[in-house]
């Protein structure tokens, strides 16, 4: 297996409903992730692009082929990878993959979305298309719903009274609002502290309005090339050293294995494994904060905290820079935002940024060397995880 | 390989009260909903067999934000419930004000009380039905 390099980012802002269209949120990631590759559109061989409700925030499906005409890359081969909220990662680890394998030496890979245009109405019935659409949405199952009974299962398994909870939940989010202020990229930008969570609307017990992250619309761009490639164009090539995915059913299939994510736990150990690293070696992580009670899951999933202990974690800051972990430098989710079929590019974009040492110095970890990505789709449906290091 | 118990005929039963399950006949694993396999050794070698709807609350929630065209039933109480023959399965909790549970409603025995027709919408393929759910005692 070849090395693989992330040689080239590009990202859109995270927002709110934009005057877009999705070809042109890509294209204006995959320019800036190309211009900073020093490569050219006639240089890329395939294009693997995340794109989750085109066909419904747009009317636009077969995206990819679109986007891969609209920037340059006449001709060839698109593939559109769909995994709920996952798919981007999808779409950067088969990148990965036929590049190590040899096939292909230069991949754009990426993701888009407009979940912020379709509104929280049209958005909260199609994220539900990622439960199960016949024996579960009947029964008015939402997203926030969904992880909502995973924080009540979270509490009763780990014998934390729900109160005690809901502070730990709070201080997750005060953290990525936190770091999101100096994101330029980011959706929110706002200082929420504690009371204000508590404060804030019941969306579905026990998960308030900022427990939960916001629908975005934007798009994120990598180039992706061999280790002989990278070192000509770049100083600060930035490895692809262990990658790992897994899928799980429906959630009632997941049983009392709840609220531990089974597909978590496979997909990050090969990752581990292939990178040759353990938790512990881990400088920062970009996790999939959807909800709060959602990166408290990750953290223990991916082995940086005991379980039923990742809440504590982050009260006494071992889940901040300088703490054990760095976990959502960007803001995350929750503050940076999640335009779904473009969050895995977009966790990669951080991580590369990070370690170049490019990201503002308020939210910078400093020396980081190793950095990864964790990435869900549904209700434990698909993860993603990947492992980057510095390559100098 | 012919479905043994596809989701229509499962729709169908709920919709006259009897909730459906496959038992495996090499293990004894009761699954549902319905899959191909087992759901404990993969088997496919199941009967039908009819699940007596009584079981414990494992989660849940009281949700406040429906998804588009049901705004109408919120607020109302999403369940998992683990059923006395062991499968996990979704549905409402009945009889309770949706605004007033807790907690202390994890463990809590519920039994079958009915089902609910969810009519479809322009994105989905016809109707479906849930089980509801009520406290014991």
């Amino acid at each position: 297996m070849r090395r693989v390099a992330v040689v080239g980012i590009g990202e859109t802002k995270f927002g709110p409903a934009q005057d877009k269209t999705s070809v042109e949120l890509f294209a204006e990631a995959a320019m800036e992730a190309m211009t900073g590759s020093n490569l050219k559109p006639k240089d890329m061989q395939a294009l693997f692009l995340g794109n989750v409700l085109g066909d419904f925030s747009e009317g636009q499906g077969m995206v990819q082929a679109f986007a891969a005409e609209n920037i340059g890359c006449y001709n060839i081969p698109a593939n559109r990878y769909e995994g709920a909220c996952a798919s981007a990662s999808m779409a950067v680890r088969d990148a990965f993959m036929w590049i190590a394998s040899g096939f292909y030496d230069v991949v754009l890979a990426g993701g888009v979305e407009r979940a912020a245009t379709m509104g929280t109405a049209m958005a909260t019935r199609t994220f539900a298309m990622f439960s199960d659409s016949h024996y579960e949405y009947p029964a008015g199952i939402t997203f926030p719903a969904l992880f909502a009974m995973l924080a009540h299962l979270y509490a009763a398994k780990y014998g934390i009274p729900l109160e005690k909870l809901k502070e730990q939940m709070a201080t997750v989010s005060v953290q990525s609002y936190r770091y999101g202020m100096f994101n330029p990229k980011g959706h929110l930008h706002k200082e929420v502290d504690v009371a204000a969570v508590l404060n804030s609307f019941m969306v579905s017990t026990p998960l308030q309005l900022h427990d939960c992250c916001p629908f975005s619309d934007g798009a994120a761009a990598l180039v992706l090339t061999t280790e002989e490639i990278a070192r000509k164009l770049t100083d600060k090539p930035v490895f692809i050293t262990g990658v790992g995915q897994a899928s799980s059913g429906p959630l009632v299939s997941q049983r009392d294995y709840l609220p531990r994510l089974k597909a978590r736990e496979i997909s990050a150990q090969r990752a581990y494994e292939m990178a040759g690293l353990k938790p512990e070696d881990i400088d920062f992580c970009e996790l999939h904060d959807c909800f709060s009670i959602a990166s408290l899951i990750a953290a223990e999933g991916l082995g940086f905290f005991d379980y039923g202990t990742s809440g504590e974690a982050w009260m006494k800051g071992e889940a901040a820079i300088g703490g054990k972990i760095a976990i959502n430098p960007s803001g995350g989710l929750k503050s940076k935002g999640h335009p779904i079929g473009a969050t895995g590019a977009g966790q990669v974009y951080e991580v590369t940024k990070q370690l170049r040492g490019e990201v503002e110095p308020e939210r910078m970890v400093e020396g980081a060397r190793i950095g990864m990505t964790d990435t869900l789709g549904g209700d434990g449906g698909t993860l993603v995880n990947m492992i980057l290091q510095r390559g100098w | 390989m012919e479905y043994k118990l596809t989701f229509k005929e499962y729709s169908e039963a709920l919709k006259e009260n009897r909730l459906l399950g496959l038992i495996c006949q090499q293990c004894g694993t009761v699954t549902s909903p319905p899959k191909m396999v087992c759901g404990n050794c993969a088997g496919t070698d199941m009967e039908i067999t009819e699940l007596a709807g009584e079981g414990k609350i494992q989660t849940f929630t009281s949700n406040n934000v429906a998804a588009e065209g049901r705004e109408d039933e919120a607020p109302y109480v999403v369940l998992l419930v683990e059923l006395d023959e062991g499968p996990w399965v979704m549905g409402n909790l009945v009889g309770i004000d949706p605004a007033a549970v807790g907690m202390e409603l994890i463990g809590q025995k519920v039994s079958m009380d009915g089902n609910k027709v969810f009519p479809g919408d322009r994105y989905s393929d016809g109707e479906s039905t849930r089980p509801l759910f009520r406290l014991q005692g």
